[in-house]
């Protein structure tokens, strides 16, 4: 089957994330996180799913989580999605995972879309964006959440100390079409070293540093063929993509290539007739004739008409290649967050409650939460607004949850307050205790009069009776 | 000349709506037609008509005689002895006379083989009729409606009966419709009561009477009448595209337009307060089809990649000019032939038809069609219906793409070489040439020019909104041409020093107007009044058997925000939230219409020709007359 517009799909669904630990484990990878009671990995799946995209190749980085996830998406998406999983080594970064995936790839442009993106934002949008530019690479770029408020209440010391090395910097035309200027997160450093020739190429730069790369991206095929040949690759976001920013004037993607030869027509004009076409010659070839269509082309910005002008002043066609880098820029009123830390898992679990249920695919009761009809609550109990309680539940007496997810068949005993918190699957809590902002792992067992505030528990915890535990990753050793 | 060769029948509706009809001047001047005639016959075919003022008329001896009858034709017809302008008949006033008997009974009489044989017998051929030869040898073919026009104003002298129609009020148009449509629903029902038609036929009841309504509803602005080619290719193109809108549709008739919003692909939201004179052109509140159009990128299956592609280029103008428009087109066309299969218990010819014709729809949507496209999307449905059936799938895909090869290459590249050429016979040392926007061929004249030392100076004109000109001169002043740079608003300025205007042209139509980028006829009669001549240089596939006198009826709307916000001036904010206010509607027209008056010369392919000739060029080698 043809791929829907020429375009293929692959998700990198990671494999056991350190960041996100203690949550993530290798019983549980990051795929599979439930998020609002949800794997992590049906939110990207859901949305190519709603785009009409049905054929998607999933990269799962470690054979355990490999079979986890395929096992996981037989089951679900087996009759709705032609999902081909993928598995790599560990370790091996996004480029790596690109690597393995090369030889499926046949068609014209790839749209590789992250595995923990959340997100209401059309792929289709990205990917119509990339081929109306005829770009090499088009990166989707949101506003960075704004940390503050709502998030204070969560792990706010680690806020500090995180933020600064997250925000990218970014540059844009004043048009905001074209990416001209990337520095990752990781890499910043005290000066911004910026290219001359394409400020001078732009006229005007703006630069940015409240974007968030969501890890969207549409590659033409060569491009990314082509670059996946280079060493010293690891990631897509901090080396590829700035590469390629970094080189858009004087690309260095091979000519031979239909698609870049294709782009190197915008460079150049019209020459004299007389050598523009030979009468006598076969029927030009399809390249020339883009070439002689683009050359028209009303160049949106300053930007692309001084690429023509620098190529004619060195008056030889092949001089200079240059490729587009764009960016397609979320609204402010879509959703678009990564799931990677665990600061962000909680931001989502209640975004997911909140402000973006729509996502969730859930429908809200009355009262303004989703509580299944197998979920026993005792007397007195109350489920407040924004939660979720998945089914088989039992809530003892005199309970309250208030902004909270409780996972399945979890036994929750009498008088415990959840508050802000999300609970995961086949979790014991017994009497008396109180959990707050906290997250609470699969098969946890939390004894009498325990108190949690701020606590992120592995996977098969005990937690002992009436102990007291503020702002500490706990897990089993 | 043999005056009684027998007709050819590809002629007849092929280069019908020839000629300047006006209601009020025909009556005025119907009872002395003859002198007009004879007097048109005695002026030499050297001398072109006195100049006019574009909202003036050209003088009525034309639709006197043209309107006549229908037998006149083979005496112009082409002779392939003759000479592209060759010795044309003149005519006799026994005839003119006898037409102004038969006058009144004309316009309600469709059939166009009414009485008159045995006239053409008393015409002589006279050489000195030269220049408007094309335009009287043509004549008789005139359209329905012109014919009607002509009526209403015979009427005027001759009997009251076709005076009310005249005065069509919108709703008394509006009656006509309803009856007419429920005559085509009544007709449809009764094809399926006789029981079992064809899912071919089916779709010609549907196209039928709406092309007949098209003809008997004039429309308020009259002057334009919309192309009706050859009937067969009509026939297959409208059962092709019954999901297409008409590319003269009129928008302001809001039924027709929300059965048009059914099946759009786009969702597009009307802009809400357009210019009176313009409701019935499309316009679409700037901004809202892009992202919609993107979000649904993956939906739309049915739309090949390359279309699609195409259609967003279109709809964001990062392809604009007639040429560059056309080619992309074809290309992306050649890829949906290059992925195409037949299902099966199909024909390659229908099915394929009907999948161009969907694209073309999904263009249309995107943006409306050039006139040079739609020429290439006719040449191209004709070579699909025209494929024997016995082909192969491969063979009948590679016949076509070598055909749409040929198509760009013969009629867009070669013939601009050869446009080149003539132009570039036309710049004298130290000249100074006028060009206005950016034309690519009058951009590659000027280029070979200066190519082959030839020693001249350019003066590009250009203006708001979308300085194209600026491209132009960039790209001229890196060849290193000595250019002068000015907006449309200075022209009349530096006209006095330029020795030859250039000029491209997105068409050209049948009575020598030219239909091009808005502001060319402005500089046109510039240069006109200033005496400089005006070259317009014109690949002969733009040319178009339509008739436009002005360039209020078929036109394009741009985005009105384009004209309201000046870049570079943040405080220039008056027109802020314009949309809001019912008082003001803004209107960024992309074309006009030059008169054929201030026109010196046609550059085309096929040498330089007075714009009285297109007709010609259109007849004998029209699209429908390629490798046929």
């Amino acid at each position: 089957m043809d791929p829907p517009m020429d375009f293929q799909v692959v998700v990198l669904a990671g494999g056991t994330s350190d960041k996100l630990s203690p949550l993530v484990s290798k019983e549980l990878p990051k795929a599979l996180l439930p998020v609002a009671n949800k794997p992590l990995l049906s939110y990207p799946l859901e949305l190519l799913e709603a785009s009409n995209l049905k054929n998607i190749i999933v990269v799962v980085e470690g054979d355990e989580a490999a079979t986890q996830v395929e096992s996981w998406l037989s089951v679900a998406y087996m009759d709705r999605l032609n999902v081909e999983v993928v598995k790599t080594p560990g370790d091996v970064g996004t480029v790596g995972a690109i690597r393995a995936v090369a030889p499926f790839l046949i068609s014209t442009d790839i749209l590789i879309v992250s595995g923990d993106l959340v997100s209401d934002i059309s792929p289709g949008a990205i990917a119509a964006t990339h081929r109306r530019h005829g770009a090499a690479v088009t990166a989707l770029f949101c506003p960075a959440p704004v940390s503050g408020g709502a998030d204070s209440s969560t792990s706010g010391g680690k806020d500090k100390a995180k933020k600064p090395s997250r925000c990218n910097i970014v540059g844009l035309d004043p048009t905001r079409q074209f990416l001209l200027h990337v520095v990752s997160g990781a890499k910043v450093e005290k000066d911004i070293h910026i290219q001359k020739r394409i400020v001078r190429a732009v006229g005007q730069m703006e630069i940015r540093s409240d974007f968030m790369d969501a890890h969207v991206y549409a590659f033409k095929r060569t491009v990314l063929l082509d670059v996946l040949e280079k060493e010293n690759l690891y990631s897509i976001k901090q080396d590829v993509l700035p590469y390629l920013v970094r080189t858009q004037l004087r690309s260095e993607i091979s000519a031979k290539k239909e698609n870049s030869a294709d782009e190197s027509s915008n460079g150049a004009t019209k020459e004299l007739p007389s050598e523009d076409i030979n009468i006598n010659s076969a029927v030009p070839s399809n390249q020339n004739l883009r070439w002689l269509s683009q050359h028209r082309e009303i160049a949106p910005s300053s930007y692309q008409e001084i690429h023509i002008s620098d190529c004619d002043m060195n008056k030889s066609r092949l001089a200079k290649k240059t490729h587009k880098c764009c960016i397609y820029l979320s609204g402010k009123t879509q959703y678009c967050a990564r799931l990677n830390s665990v600061q962000a898992f909680g931001d989502i679990n209640r975004d997911m409650l909140g402000e973006a249920s729509r996502i969730t695919g859930y429908t809200f009761s009355a009262q303004n939460n989703v509580v299944h009809p197998t979920v026993v609550q005792g007397a007195k109990t109350t489920a407040g607004g924004q939660c979720i309680i998945a089914e088989g539940t039992i809530l003892g007496d005199k309970c309250s949850v208030k902004r909270s997810v409780i996972g399945r068949h979890c036994r929750i005993g009498s008088n415990v307050k959840i508050v802000n918190s999300i609970v995961m699957n086949h979790i014991t809590i017994e009497d008396n205790c109180t959990i707050q902002g906290s997250v609470i792992s699969s098969n946890v067992q939390i004894q009498e009069r325990a108190s949690l505030k701020d606590c992120q528990v592995g996977a098969g915890y005990v937690i002992t009776a009436g102990s007291e535990y503020k702002s500490e990753p706990l897990t089993k050793r | 000349m043999d005056l009684r060769r027998p007709n050819r029948p590809v002629i007849g509706p092929k280069v019908r709506q020839v000629g300047f009809v006006t209601p009020d001047s025909a009556a005025a001047t119907s009872s002395s037609s003859i002198p007009a005639v004879s007097a048109a016959a005695a002026t030499s075919a050297g001398s072109p008509p006195s100049s006019l003022s574009p909202v003036m008329i050209p003088p009525p001896r034309h639709p006197s005689t043209e309107m006549s009858n229908p037998h006149f034709h083979p005496v112009g017809s082409y002779n392939p002895s003759e000479q592209i302008l060759g010795s044309p008949p003149a005519l006799s006033p026994s005839r003119s006379s006898r037409f102004d008997a038969d006058g009144s009974d004309f316009g309600g009489d469709d059939d166009e083989s009414v009485a008159l044989s045995g006239v053409g017998g008393g015409m002589t051929p006279k050489s000195s009729l030269l220049m408007r030869q094309p335009v009287t040898k043509t004549a008789p073919l005139v359209s329905e409606t012109r014919k009607r026009d002509s009526n209403v104003s015979k009427g005027k002298g001759e009997g009251p009966s076709a005076a009310p129609k005249e005065k069509l009020t919108k709703a008394e148009r509006r009656a006509t419709q309803e009856a007419q449509r429920a005559a085509k629903a009544a007709a449809k029902e009764a094809a399926a009561a006789g029981g079992a038609p064809s899912v071919s036929k089916q779709p010609k009841p549907a196209t039928k009477p709406a092309t007949q309504q098209k003809k008997d509803v004039p429309s308020g602005s009259g002057p334009l009448q919309p192309l009706a080619p050859s009937g067969s290719i009509e026939k297959k193109q409208g059962k092709k595209e019954v999901a297409a809108p008409h590319p003269r549709m009129q928008f302001d008739d809001m039924t027709k337009v929300g059965k048009l919003k059914k099946r759009a692909v786009v969702n597009q939201s009307e802009a809400r307060n357009r210019v009176e004179l313009f409701r019935h052109l499309p316009q679409y509140e700037h901004g809202t089809q892009l992202p919609d159009l993107e979000s649904k990128f993956f939906q739309l299956d049915l739309i090949h990649p390359s279309v699609y592609q195409v259609g967003l280029q279109f709809l964001s103008d990062k392809i604009s000019g007639g040429n560059a428009r056309c080619i992309a087109m074809l290309l992306a066309f050649k890829e949906v032939i290059q992925d195409y299969t037949t299902p099966p218990e199909k024909t390659l010819t229908r099915d394929l038809g009907a999948k161009v014709g969907s694209c073309v729809s999904f263009l249309i949507e995107c943006r409306p069609l050039s006139v040079s496209m739609g020429n290439a999307i006719r040449f191209l449905k004709n070579r699909i219906s025209s494929l024997p059936h016995n082909l192969s799938d491969k063979e009948a895909k590679s016949r076509l793409q070598s055909d749409i090869d040929r198509f760009i290459n013969e009629k867009i590249i070669i013939a601009s070489k050869a446009i080149v050429e003539h132009g570039v016979s036309k710049i004298r040392d130290g000249d100074v040439l006028l060009t206005y926007g950016s034309p690519s061929v009058v951009e590659s004249i000027f280029a070979y020019a200066h190519g082959i030392k030839k020693n001249f100076r350019v003066v590009v004109v250009d203006s708001r909104p979308k300085h194209e000109g600026q491209g132009l001169l960039r790209r001229l002043v890196e060849r290193g041409i000595h250019c002068t740079y000015t907006h449309l608003n200075a022209v009349s300025y530096v006209m006095h020093e330029v020795t030859r205007v250039f000029l491209g042209a997105s068409s050209v139509l049948s009575n020598g107007t030219v239909y091009s980028r808005v502001g060319t006829a402005c500089v046109a009669m510039v240069a006109h009044a200033f005496r400089v001549p005006v070259l317009v240089c014109c690949e002969a596939y733009k040319f178009h058997e339509r008739v436009q006198l002005d360039s209020i009826c078929s036109n394009e709307l741009g985005d009105p925000d384009a004209i309201s916000k000046v870049s570079g001036w943040k405080d220039l904010n008056y027109l802020d939230g314009w949309a809001q206010n019912e008082n003001i509607q803004l209107l960024n027209l992309k074309y006009d219409a030059t008169p054929s008056d201030y026109v010196s010369v046609l550059v085309t392919e096929q040498g330089m020709l007075p714009p009285t000739s297109v007709p010609v060029i259109i007849r004998e080698y029209g699209i429908e007359r390629l490798w046929t």
